[in-house]
This record gives C-alpha cells, structure tokens and sequence, in this order.
C-alpha cells in the first residue's frame, strides 16, 4: 500500500518540477505533461481508494524528518476512508480542471508556469489530505497557501490581481498564526502530533485546554476556508484564472478546513464548546454570505460568495457533529460548484473575458453545452429536491439539524437554502435566458467553447447528478452508502431521517427562491441598469459585503499602516540601524586592525605561536 | 636458542591506507610509462584509489579491529574519518583532472602526493599510539608541504611552501616534546595505557605540561588561534585544489586525532583540557570571522572563514559527551562537502591563462556570465553561513545544541554572534556575484570538464541530503565516537 500512496504526490510534484525546470522548453506543450501527471495521481488514488474500500488502511512514514535530540518529526501519510475519499475528489476534479486549463489558458505567454503552479498545488492538496500528523498538515497547510497566493497573482502585471493575491495570503497568515500555536499547543500538552495518538489521549486533555486548542486551529480553517471573520480574500481572490477559482477556491483547497475540524473531530469532542462554536461561525456564514451574494453584478463573485456560504453550511454540519453530512456535502459542492465556475469561465471564454452579468443575456442558444450543464451545476447549488447530488447532500445537514433539535440552526439554513435558490436562479436568467445586453460587436462574437473545455463540464455535470442518487439515499435507519463508507473514521448516527418534514420545507424554500427570481428577472425584460444598484441603504450594505472591508481597513489596516511607517522611520532608522552600523563600523575597524598582526614573516609567525604555547602551558599549570 | 617472537600483524586493518598508498605506488611507477604527455590517467587511479579505499571502509564498518600490538585501531570512529578524509581526496582528484591541466602544473607526482597524504590522514584516524600519531601526521604534512609549492615558478606557491613547511617543523616539535613528556610521566605512548596510568588520580605536572605542548602542536595542524597565522598565505600561495585538501582532508585528520587523545588517552584530564578549549574556541571562532571582513582576496577570505569553522567544532568538544563529539564529526562532514565545493568553483573560474580569479572583484557579475556556478557558488556560500535547509546550518545546530544541553551557553552565544558576523563576508561573493556589474571584460572559458562538474554536484547533494536528511547520518556520527566513549 505504502508503495503507491506515495505515487499520488508524487506525479504532479515530477509535473510541477518538470514545467518549472524545463518551462521554457514545454512552453505552451506544457499542459502535455501535467496532465496525464494528475490522471496518473487519479488513476493511482482509484487503486488506494478501492484498497481502502477493502477495509485496508495504512499509517506509516515517510521519511525522518527531524530529529532534533527528543523532538523527532517523521513526515507520516495516513490513509483511512476519510483520507480516500478526499484523495479522489482531490485528483479526480483536479484532473478534469487540469484538462479544462489546457483549454481556456492557451496562447497565455506564462502557459509553463501556470501548469507548473498548478501540479504544485495538486502535490500539496494531496499530502495535505495523506499527512499523519499536525506538522506535515501544517506543512502543506501553507503550502495550498502559497499556491493559492501564487495562482491568485498569476497575472501578476495587473495591480488587482497582485494585490488579491497578496491579501489572500495575509488573510490567511492571520488564521494560520492560530493554528501554528494551537499545533504547539497541541505538542507542549500531549508531547506528539501523530493523529492516531493524538486522537487516542485526548481525553487527558482538560476540557478547556481542549477548547482552546481546538478554537486556535479553527482559526486556521476559518482563514482557509473563509469563514467569519476571515472571508474577505476570496472574493478578491477570482483575479486568479478561472479555472484557478474552479480547484482551488471552490472545490479543493477551501474545503480544507473542514476537513481538518472533521479530521480532528475527536478534539473537537472533548472541548464541546469549540464543536458549538464552529457550527455557530457556520451558520452565520451561511448566511450572510448567501445575502451578499444576492446582489453581486460579476458572475465569479456571485459564486464566490456562494463558496463561502456553502462552505458555512459544511461547518454547520460538522459543528453538529454530522461530519459524514459534511464530507458528503463538501464532495457533492466539489463536484456542483467546479462546473459552476468552469461554466462561468466558458461564458467568460466565450464572451472575450466579460463578467459582468448585466451585459450577458440571451446566451442559451449560442452556448447549448455550456447551459444545459451549468443548470444542472445551479440546480445542485439550489438544492432543487431529486433532481441532483446537492439535494441530498444538503438534506443530511437539515436532517442533523433537525435530528439534534436545533430549531434555530435548522430555520437559519433553511433561510440561506432560499437566498441560494434565488441567486443562482438569478445569475442562469441573467446569463442565459433574457434578452441579451452586450454590444452588437460582442454579440457576433459569442461560440462555444472548444471540447477540451466542454467535455469536463458534462463530466462534472454527469457526476453532480449521479452521486446522490448513487451514495446519497438514506436507508430505513437514516444512513447513506456514503456515511456508511466513512463509518471507520466517524461513528454512524442511526434513527431518525427528518424525511416528509424536511422534504416539504425543502420544496418550501426552492419554490420561494425560484418564485421570486422568476418573478423579478424572468416575467418582465430585464433592465441592466436597474441591476445591482445601491437604490435603499439595505442594497448598498449587501453590495459591499456588509462593508467588512472598509471596516477592516479602517480599523486595522490603517492604523497598522501609520504604525509601520513610523517604525520604519523613527525607530529602524534611527535607533536600530544606528546600532548596527556603529556596531559594523567597529567590528570592520576592528578587523583592519587585526589585519596588520598578520605581517607575513615567518619569525613573527613562530614567536606568535610561542607566545601562545607558553600562555597555554602557563594557564594549565597554573590552574 | 629461543625465537624472536613475530609480533602479530593484522594488516588487513590498514586495509583503506593500504589500498591507498598501492595506488600511489602505482602512479609513480606508471609515471615511467607512456603516455607522458598526458596525465589524465593517472587521475584516474588516483581517483580509483580513494574510491576502493571508500569502499573498503564500508565494508569494515562495525568490524572493531585492533592490530599492531594495538598501535591501530580500525572501528568505526577511524572508519568516519576514512569516509570523510575520502570524500575529501575524491573530490579534490576530481576537481585536480582539470585545474593542474590549465595552470601546466600536471605531473604524476602531483596524484601521487595527493595519495600518500591521503593515507596519512586515514592513518591519523587509526591511530591509538602517539608513536603512530607522530608518524602519520609526518606523512601527511610532508606531502602537503609539497603539494603547497606545486607551482615550482610561481614566487607564492614558492612562499606558500617554505612557510608551512618551517611552521609545520616548529610545531611538530612541540608535539614530539608533548608526546615525551606524557610518555615519560606515564611509562606508555599507548593511549589504554595513558589512561590507565592517568585514572583515579591528580594528573602530575609533566603530563600537564604534556597536554598543553601536544594542544599546540595539535593547534597548528587545525589552524586554531594563535597558532593558525601560517594558514591565510598558505591557502593563498597553493594551489586551488591542493588548498581545498588542506582546508578538508588535513584539518578532519587533525580532529579526529585530536578527539582520540582527548576523549580515550587524556579522559581523566577532561576539566583541564575543557577549559583550556573553551578560550582557545571562543578566540578562534572570533578572530576567523572578524579578520575574514577584511580579506577581499577570497582563497584568505576563506583561510580565516575555515579557522573560524574550527571555532566552531572545537565548541563541540567542549561540549563533550557523546553529542559533542558526534556534532563535530557531522560538522565535519558538512563542512568537508562544503568547502571541498567551495574551493572548486574558485578553482573552475580561473582564467585560461594559469591565473587564477581569487579577488572578490572577479565575481561580479559571475551570474550573468555564468549562471550555474553562481548559483552552486550562493549554495556552497549559504551552507557556510548555516541558512536552512543545508548542512551547515544542521552541522551548526548540532555543535550549538550540545554545548546548550553541556551548560556552555555563552560559549553558544559567541558562536552565534560569530555566525551572523560571518554572514557579513559570504553575502557579500553572492551581491557582488549577482548585483555588481564586472570592471573589465571578462574572457570566457567557465566551461567546468566533466570531472569538475561531478565534483561540484556530488558536493552540492551532499549538502542539501545533509540539510534535508540530517538523521541517518547524525546517528552514523554518533555511533563512530561510541567506542571511544566506552
């Protein structure tokens, strides 16, 4: 087992490594390379997958990596059904999206490099997800981060982009300083950061050094997965290439929080409050992002925010302890929001790089592919009963809620559910079937795309409607094939499936989203101008995200910012740096006078070495 | 009549030295032989020699054998230092192949020299007898004072020569003066023996005085302060590559010697000799990096960069114990692969005409001209100042963290400001190698041979392994002192 587990990272490191070396020869070939080298990490993680299926799980190093007296840190992989699950959602739309950027970033003069990149993300997700123990996440925890940082900043000449890049990083650093010290934490109070042990003493932890560490590392996974009050990169982070915002921001390396909180449920457990605390920052972002989603004038940031609420929605289901629900919801939003993203980029592709939802319209006939899959994605991010994997993903999160009778979790995310129909409802009418906005010269120019870009829409299209019906039907007792699989790593909660209750409240909330966008886009012609305008206070708050932006900027950017300055003038230049060049100075005339004791004859050598042997003998027998 | 009884030889414990020195024969005697014109065959044994002499070492690993009425010891203590004192003679045969040929310096003696110190640096390793102590470290200095005046017509190598040579005579009399006194206090050379005749009691004055003569003589060879003054015009005068086997090989034999004596023959001395090294370390670490500012020819920059490295191993021994000793085996190591490197692209980026590129001007702008050397080069440079993820920062973690757990914590102090000095002096190759534009319009011919090339990248994996990987070959380093320990 342990011989091709290590295969998984493995191919795309060689791809990234290969493009990055070579880049200048692979040029734009380069997708030639990456490619296969992700199908073979996907074709490998099938075979571990259908190992693991078996019931076979593994747990072993890598190499060691430190030793350092008695700390020693093995890089340990860990594979379980949760890991093999992750793995193939990781590679297997990671593939697909791989396939897609061969399409939609040809001609790009940075072609090598943006593969390069993307291999690179592809070997940190994946030894993200095989790490078996807290420092090698952490590890590669980072790594997803500069990857991101790296691809978000991939048109690096554009000052948006860069920037967006650059606050995505930070954003991110503020979290990760958490879960840096709740990984300290975690070694200080139990001496190791192998998972297995971790997990296995847990309960020597005293419930609040549990809580704490536990809330140090969601701090970590709400700036990763963009959580509040850490949200506010990913929107600015879809300056990156679509597809980028496909793997990354929507489908992969977001997720990763949840899947550390799932990961280390059993800390989560002991604390208690934590487990609360993280299911309250779910539903909250659940929420408030599907409101400022409602309004949002550019395509990919309708579908950013969309991210961050589902994302809420899959912490929301771990935090009330459904971690299979939310597993299962973060497989079937992998699969539903890639095609969304990679149908916004068709579009985006096909209309010479126009985002903005106000000059679309009318596309359906132009772009048949491209539609029909991208309903079916927005149908799966509705929820739309039966029809698709979301629906049933979804359904296990409401159940637990329902379940654990949390009434107020469950009418909160009842509320969102609607928020999401209507705004994804709004960007298909929008995009697709009313009367088209563009310029004459625009709308000439309008196809579809080529298919390299379509087959992996229909791909994803075919996956988001077969999971559910396929792992996602819960049986008499209330479990799906897919709780079922997880049932080694998090206990199968028998009983109670919310059933006709929650199946009448779901044609509930989809009837009102759907009612409601027909009824303001669909029943009359669509003004462009009326669209995303702050026309009431209410408006302008949902169009500038609650203005945590200008908050954050006002209260710690700013006033950080006054603070740098005047260290960098009064106290580094001044203070600092005179120190240390006085203390250059003197070391460097201290040297020129050490210098002349070297005279170069042979007698002054001798009589040195004489001087010095009679000191040392002297001091010896002195002593 | 009775007799004489045969003393009983074991000679396959000198087997890497033997196979060392057959090598060199053997390029004397294929000297003779055509063709004359051309010397690269002899490199090539030369290079075979230290090679199977690797091996052999591998292959008596962990075999603990004792001959020679015990005047040799082959454990696996003598056998670290084979590997490290064969790396050092393979690389530095390696990077020779190319640069004795450009300066026209190319004679079979030269490969021949490099041997025969070679086996008396692995000889040095061996030895458990000050008599064999004496005898290998003549072998070796004798050879290396040659090899220092290869260019017979260049008035420093000429310099380079003489002053080692009458340096190295005054302070192998120090040594012989110290081993005679130890011998006269305690009856035997043998170290068992010492350290029987010392144990359990207040040492007398004439093995005190002993100590402190054969520290000088000791000193010299490793170029710790104040006996280190030889090595700024010695490294400048020689040759590259013969430097490079000096500032390596000569220096690894020195301390495993050094570390035999003390930590086996002279135990029961461990305070005397302890705070005797805590100075002479914090001195040498000081004066090396401090002097090194102010050299911008780069062969003395790197002389007193290499006596401040030993500042730093002698801090391991200060430390003591089995992670002290240990840490300075594995510096030695790091340190071997990465000066070896070093002093390899000095020796690729001479000038076609048999001058050689050493001031620091010469650099500017080598990574325009030549990309991957600076690059090898910012590597090597790194690795000295101890930046992660190479050796020399693992080595120095090493050597601090003992000396931390031994309680010698201002020792680390002034080892680590020591350490941010010395970034000063090796930064400053990399800005002028990437930031400066060159003075005057350089001639090409920076294409390093084959041989070179394998040298510099055997080199530079070997740092980064090191850096990356540090475990085994910690756990290798400590299992080599074990015995001494004992």
């Amino acid at each position: 087992m342990s011989t091709s587990v290590w295969l998984i990272p493995a191919f795309p490191l060689a791809g990234a490594l290969l493009n990055m070396v070579f880049g200048r020869f692979t040029g734009h070939r380069a997708h030639w390379i990456a490619v296969p080298a992700v199908g073979a990490s996907f074709v490998t993680a099938c075979t571990v997958f259908a190992r693991v299926a078996r019931g076979e799980t593994f747990t072993g190093p890598l190499f060691s990596w430190i030793v350092a007296g008695d700390f020693e840190a093995p890089a340990t992989v860990h594979v379980d059904a949760l890991s093999a699950v992750m793995l193939l959602a990781v590679t297997g739309v990671g593939f697909l999206i791989h396939l897609y950027s061969a399409g939609y970033m040809h001609g790009d003069p940075g072609f090598a490099r943006y593969f390069a990149y993307l291999n690179l993300f592809l070997f940190s997700m994946t030894m993200l997800v095989l790490a078996g123990n807290f420092l090698v996440l952490y590890v590669f925890w980072e790594a997803v981060g500069l990857c991101s940082y790296l691809l978000i900043g991939f048109w690096y000449t554009r000052k948006s982009a860069s920037d967006a890049g650059k606050k995505a990083f930070i954003v991110n650093r503020v979290g990760d300083f958490g879960f840096g010290l709740g990984v300290m934490w975690l070694w200080t109070a139990l001496g190791t950061l192998e998972y297995r042990e971790v997990f296995a003493s847990v309960g020597n932890l005293a419930p609040p050094t549990a809580t704490a560490i536990a809330l140090l590392l969601f701090m970590g996974a709400c700036g990763k997965s963009a959580q509040l009050p850490l949200h506010t990169w990913l929107p600015d982070a879809m300056e990156g290439p679509t597809p980028v915002s496909a793997l990354i921001h929507a489908a992969t390396m977001v997720t990763a929080g949840v899947y550390m909180v799932a990961r280390s449920h059993a800390l989560f457990e002991r604390s208690g409050t934590a487990l609360e605390v993280v299911a309250w920052v779910g539903v909250a972002t659940a929420v408030f992002a599907a409101t400022v989603g409602l309004i949002q004038p550019d395509i990919k940031r309708v579908l950013a925010y969309s991210t961050v609420s589902q994302l809420g929605y899959m912490f929301a289901a771990v935090g009330l302890g459904a971690y299979a629900a939310g597993i299962f919801h973060l497989v079937t939003h992998a699969f539903f929001k890639a095609l969304l993203f990679l149908g916004a980029g068709s579009v985006i592709h096909g209309m010479q790089g126009e985002q903005d939802l106000r000059k679309m319209g009318g596309l359906a006939p132009r772009m048949m592919t491209t539609t029909i899959t991208m309903t079916i994605g927005g149908i799966g991010l509705a929820g739309v009963p039966w029809i698709t994997a979301g629906f049933f993903s979804k359904e296990e999160i409401l159940s637990a809620a329902l379940g654990g009778r949390r009434y107020v979790i469950l009418a909160l995310l009842l509320l969102g559910a609607a928020l999401t129909t209507f705004y994804t409802f709004r960007l298909l009418f929008l995009a697709f079937f009313t009367d088209p906005r563009m310029s004459r010269e625009v709308a000439r120019h309008v196809h579809e795309s080529p298919a390299v870009m379509t087959v992996p829409l229909v791909a994803l299209a075919v996956l988001t409607l077969v999971t559910g019906w396929v792992v996602g039907i819960p049986s008499d007792k209330g479990t799906t094939v897919f709780a079922r699989f997880l049932a080694p790593v998090f206990p199968v909660h028998e009983g109670h499936h919310g059933g006709a209750l929650l199946l009448v409240l779901s044609f509930l909330v989809v009837g009102i989203g759907i009612a409601a966008a027909v009824s303001l886009y669909k029943l009359g012609p669509v003004r462009a101008d009326a669209v995303s305008q702050p026309r009431t206070p209410l408006h302008a708050l949902l169009l500038n995200a609650w203005y945590f932006d200008k908050l954050y900027d006002r209260v710690i950017v700013r006033p950080l910012y006054a603070l740098s300055v005047f260290s960098a003038q009064a106290i580094d230049l001044g203070v600092i740096d005179g120190i240390v060049n006085g203390l250059g100075r003197a070391v460097v005339a201290w040297a020129g006078a050490f210098r002349h004791l070297q005279t170069g004859y042979i007698v002054n050598y001798a009589l040195t070495m004489l001087a010095g042997a009679v000191v040392i003998v002297g001091f010896l027998l002195a002593r | 009549m009775t007799p004489i009884p045969a003393p009983p030889v074991l000679l396959s414990a000198l087997t890497p030295v033997l196979v060392i020195l057959a090598a060199g024969a053997l390029v004397l005697l294929l000297d003779l032989v055509p063709p004359r014109d051309t010397k690269q065959h002899l490199g090539g044994l030369a290079l075979g020699g230290f090679v199977a002499s690797l091996l052999a070492s591998v292959w008596f690993w962990d075999a603990d054998l004792r001959a020679f009425r015990d005047m040799i010891a082959l454990d696996n203590f003598a056998l670290f230092f084979n590997l490290v004192i064969g790396y050092a003679g393979a690389l530095v045969v390696l990077l020779s192949m190319d640069y004795v040929r450009r300066t026209g310096a190319e004679t079979g003696e030269y490969y021949a020299l490099v041997l025969f110190a070679g086996s008396g640096m692995m000889l040095l390793g061996s030895a458990t007898d000050l008599i064999v102590v004496f005898l290998s470290l003549e072998l070796m200095s004798l050879s290396l004072y040659v090899l220092a005046g290869l260019f017979k017509t260049r008035l420093d190598s000429g310099e380079a020569s003489m002053k080692y040579f009458l340096l190295g005579a005054f302070a192998s009399s120090f040594l012989l003066y110290g081993i005679a006194l130890v011998y006269g206090a305690t009856g035997s050379t043998n170290f068992d023996k010492v350290a029987a005749a010392l144990a359990g009691k207040a040492p007398d004055g004439l093995v005190v005085v002993g100590l402190g003569l054969m520290l000088v003589g000791f000193g010299f060879k490793l170029s710790s302060v104040p006996f280190h003054m030889w090595a700024p015009d010695v490294y400048q005068g020689a040759p590259t590559t013969v430097t490079a086997f000096i500032a390596t090989g000569s220096k690894a034999a020195a301390f495993a010697a050094v570390i035999r004596l003390l930590f086996s023959a002279l135990r029961s001395m461990q305070p005397d000799w302890t705070v005797l090294l805590w100075g002479v370390a914090a001195l040498t670490m000081t004066v090396g990096n401090v002097v090194a500012i102010a050299q911008s020819n780069l062969k003395r920059m790197l002389a007193y960069s290499s006596v401040a490295h030993v500042g730093y191993m002698l801090v391991g021994l200060v430390a003591g114990g089995a992670s002290g000793a240990g840490a300075v085996l594995f510096y030695l190591l790091a340190y071997t692969f990465t000066t070896a490197g070093t002093f390899g692209v000095i020796s690729l980026c001479g000038r076609t005409s048999g001058d050689e590129s050493v001031d620091v001007r010469d650099y500017a702008g080598l990574a325009r001209r030549h990309p991957l050397l600076a690059f090898v080069l910012s590597l090597f440079l790194l690795s000295l100042i101890g930046i992660p993820p190479l050796a020399g920062f693992v080595g120095k973690f090493y050597l601090f963290g003992a000396a931390v757990r031994g309680g010698y914590l201002w020792l680390v102090v002034i080892g680590v400001l020591n350490s941010a000095i010395a970034a000063y002096y090796y930064l400053r190759v990399i800005v002028y190698m990437y930031m400066r534009e060159p003075e005057e319009a350089i001639p090409a011919g920076l294409v390093p041979s084959f041989a070179g090339g394998l040298a510099l990248a055997i080199s530079i994996v070997g740092i980064v392994l090191l850096g990356v990987m540090p475990a085994p070959f910690a756990n290798l380093a400590v299992a080599a002192v074990a015995p001494l320990l004992k």
